[in-house]
């Protein structure tokens, strides 16, 4: 595959905030029309990737290619020209809309920053199609934010992101500050839209089950570092590192039944930061396989299925360890 | 369990409840006029038992859990009775309330961070707890707060206690919290989202710890949660509120296997579930808003989002009641309830 056919390349990307490594090394490629979905706790550093993509903040090190083009250190004057091809959607739509701006305004803005001249009239009615492509009345065009409810502003944002017909859509946990109602059909727009429209997204969340519905690939994320890759299938069926199986067994499924007979992994709940983290895998803190191995040596990344995962007990041939067994001590290498 | 020789008797289980709230409301007077968030309310908390209360925001299942306590402002108007052991709490004067809480019921919330002072040791809060409240001496409060530590399961309690709550982890914090929390051996511990703003990997082992407490100390435990996941693993029965009533209530396999009311089901099915929506399905949505109540109607509150309802549903509100006569501790507020898919085993039986 060509460089021309990825919607988003990251090598090696590396953010430090002083002494803070939040990104410390993420290689990381989406195919056009695809969806990665980039999961990780708090703290792992997977809002700083994104963040990153969209050159909110530069990067101390590593490249970020969209749609082959580098723009890692692009100026702001430079980074126009790339501007429409990639737009975020935050978590928070109350804090990412203007709220003195009427929502017709917030969502032609994109179409106002990208220089080109467009009529009142042309400019209204692109408006008017994004905002019913995300299942918003015309009319929504003359409120103002604090007007709509949590979900309706989550639609404006999305048609912000949109308006501007990206290749590459960032969602930085889209549906966590909403209800379970409201989040289920923001969900689904977006899994529409994508399936319409055909952008490549990187869908940035910390529940995994949201994922499985929207993802075509997952990427997991500890402590600044990715464990493991893969394609949903594989990432649900049959994790290879300790910290996507543990993940996994430690979200509860809506059903009491099944819920109560899953044999939980609980890791210890001191969170190691970024600020000095382990040495050799950063996981082995709270991993209950870790051996004197993962103190002194980094994992690989070691090809795993058709993804990979970082982890001294993963083999290239599929061997892969069982944090369940973790108590009986017996470890399978 | 034969349902044939109880007919028509209450099935709840025959110990005396420790916490019994009836009709229980709750009214705001805010500049638009009276916001109703409480709408006669009733629940029972046996002994040791672990009730979930879920539902989305506002709601009022956190409402209903600070007026409990008697936590709200003065703005609310709270009607209705709220018995711990027997001793009516509503309309109650302060100053016994306060001695009420944190020895006889006690609270932990969502952030743990805000609830802790940043400048004490967590064991001089812990601490404080006890000399307050038991009459402790410093240095043996001292040491009943590394007991307590120790069983909440902070690692090292000995040293941990005094660190500052800078120190320690999400997690670790609300380990704290719940430390202190249960200090006194409360009778009630009520948990408003309790996990809430923590991780997965760190909610797990917290719910293990409250599950804990009710196992080896006997502690009635009400969660108040949106998450049905927590619910599934955690609670014995569930309170479903919405709109500010109980619109549903039942043994927890009970509520998931058989939703009665719609919004239940809805609720259910808009979930994610591993394993169940697998890239191809869609989720379910629940068309429409929560509605904001200055008064709450004669009708049944969720009728315009619902897929079932019609006339009656806009003319009078459904009692709570049992679906099946057979099956009364599963009772749901709905004119129209869902139909059950496959035949009840405790039915044949009966």
């Amino acid at each position: 595959m060509t460089s021309q056919e990825y919607a988003l390349e990251l090598s090696d990307l590396v953010m430090h905030f002083g002494a803070v490594r939040a990104v410390d090394g993420v290689s990381l490629a989406i195919p056009r029309g695809r969806v990665t979905a980039l999961v990780g706790e708090s703290g792992s550093g997977k809002s700083t990737v994104g963040r990153c993509v969209v050159r909110l903040v530069e990067p101390t090190a590593g490249t970020v290619r969209i749609a082959g083009a580098d723009v890692t250190h692009l100026s702001r004057r430079q980074l126009r020209r790339h501007r429409s091809d990639v737009s975020i959607v935050f978590q928070d739509p109350a804090g990412s809309l203007d709220p003195r701006m009427l929502v017709g305004d917030i969502v032609a803005e994109p179409l106002r920053l990208s220089g080109r001249r467009i009529s009142r009239r042309d400019r209204d009615a692109r408006v008017a199609t994004e905002l019913g492509r995300v299942g918003l009345r015309a009319e929504v065009a003359r409120r103002y934010p604090h007007e709509l409810s949590g979900g309706q502003r989550q639609r404006v944002s999305i048609a912000r992101a949109l308006i501007s017909e990206p290749m590459l859509l960032i969602a930085d946990e889209p549906t966590s500050a909403l209800d379970v109602s409201v989040q289920a059909s923001v969900l689904n727009l977006l899994a529409d839209l994508q399936r319409d429209i055909g952008f490549a997204c990187l869908f940035i969340t910390h529940d995994l089950s949201a994922v499985e519905y929207l993802a075509d690939d997952i990427a997991v994320m500890y402590l600044g570092q990715l464990v493991e890759k893969g394609s949903r299938e594989q990432i649900f069926a049959r994790p290879g590192h300790p910290y996507t199986q543990a993940l996994l067994s430690a979200a509860p499924v809506a059903d009491p039944e099944r819920q109560r007979q899953r044999q939980q992994v609980l890791l210890g709940d001191d969170l190691p930061t970024a600020l000095d983290p382990p040495s050799g895998c950063r996981f082995r803190t709270r991993c209950p396989l870790a051996f004197d191995r993962c103190a002194t040596e980094v994992p690989a990344q070691v090809e795993y299925g058709d993804g990979m995962a970082a982890c001294h007990l993963v083999q290239p041939d599929g061997t892969r360890p069982d944090v369940r067994a973790a108590d009986t001590n017996e470890v399978v290498s | 369990m034969t349902t044939a020789e109880r007919t028509g008797a209450p099935s709840t289980t025959i110990e005396t409840p420790v916490l019994q709230v009836r009709d229980l409301s709750v009214a705001f007077t805010t500049e638009s006029g009276t916001v109703s968030a409480v709408d006669r309310v009733s629940l029972d908390l046996a002994p040791g038992e672990i009730v979930g209360m879920v539902g989305e925001s506002g709601c009022g299942k956190s409402v209903t859990a600070m007026s409990i306590g008697g936590l709200l402002p003065d703005s609310a108007r709270v009607t209705g009775s709220v018995r711990l052991q027997g001793t009516e709490l509503v309309g109650t004067r302060e100053s016994v309330l306060r001695r009420v809480r944190g020895k006889d019921i006690a609270y932990i919330f969502q952030e743990p961070m805000t609830s802790l002072n940043p400048v004490l040791t967590i064991g001089r809060q812990i601490a404080e707890v006890l000399q307050v409240h038991e009459r402790m001496s410093r240095r043996a409060a001292r040491a009943r707060a590394v007991e307590l530590l120790s069983l909440v399961g902070i690692p090292s309690a000995a040293t941990r206690v005094d660190n500052y709550p800078h120190q320690l982890s999400g997690g670790m914090r609300q380990r704290v919290m719940i430390a202190m929390a249960v200090a006194c051996g409360p009778k009630v511990l009520v948990a408003d989202e309790p996990t809430t703003a923590l991780d997965v990997t760190v909610q797990a082992g917290i719910l293990q710890v409250l599950r804990d407490l009710r196992d080896r100390l006997g502690t009635t435990i009400l969660v108040i949660t949106h998450d049905l996941g927590v619910i599934a693993d955690i609670a014995d029965r569930v309170v479903v509120m919405y709109a500010g009533r109980v619109v549903e209530r039942a043994p927890v396999t009970d509520l998931f296997a058989f939703p009665y009311h719609r919004y239940t089901a809805g609720l259910l099915s808009a979930s994610p579930t591993p394993g169940v929506h697998a890239g191809t399905q869609r989720l379910q949505e629940i068309p429409g808003l929560v509605p904001v109540l200055s008064a709450q109607p004669d009708a049944c509150t969720f009728a315009d989002r619902c897929p079932a309802a019609d006339e009656r549903c806009r003319e009078a509100a459904p009692p709570l009641e049992a679906v099946r006569p057979a099956l009364t501790e599963h009772v749901a507020a709905c004119w129209h309830p869902c139909p059950t898919p496959r035949t009840r085993p405790e039915e044949t039986i009966a």
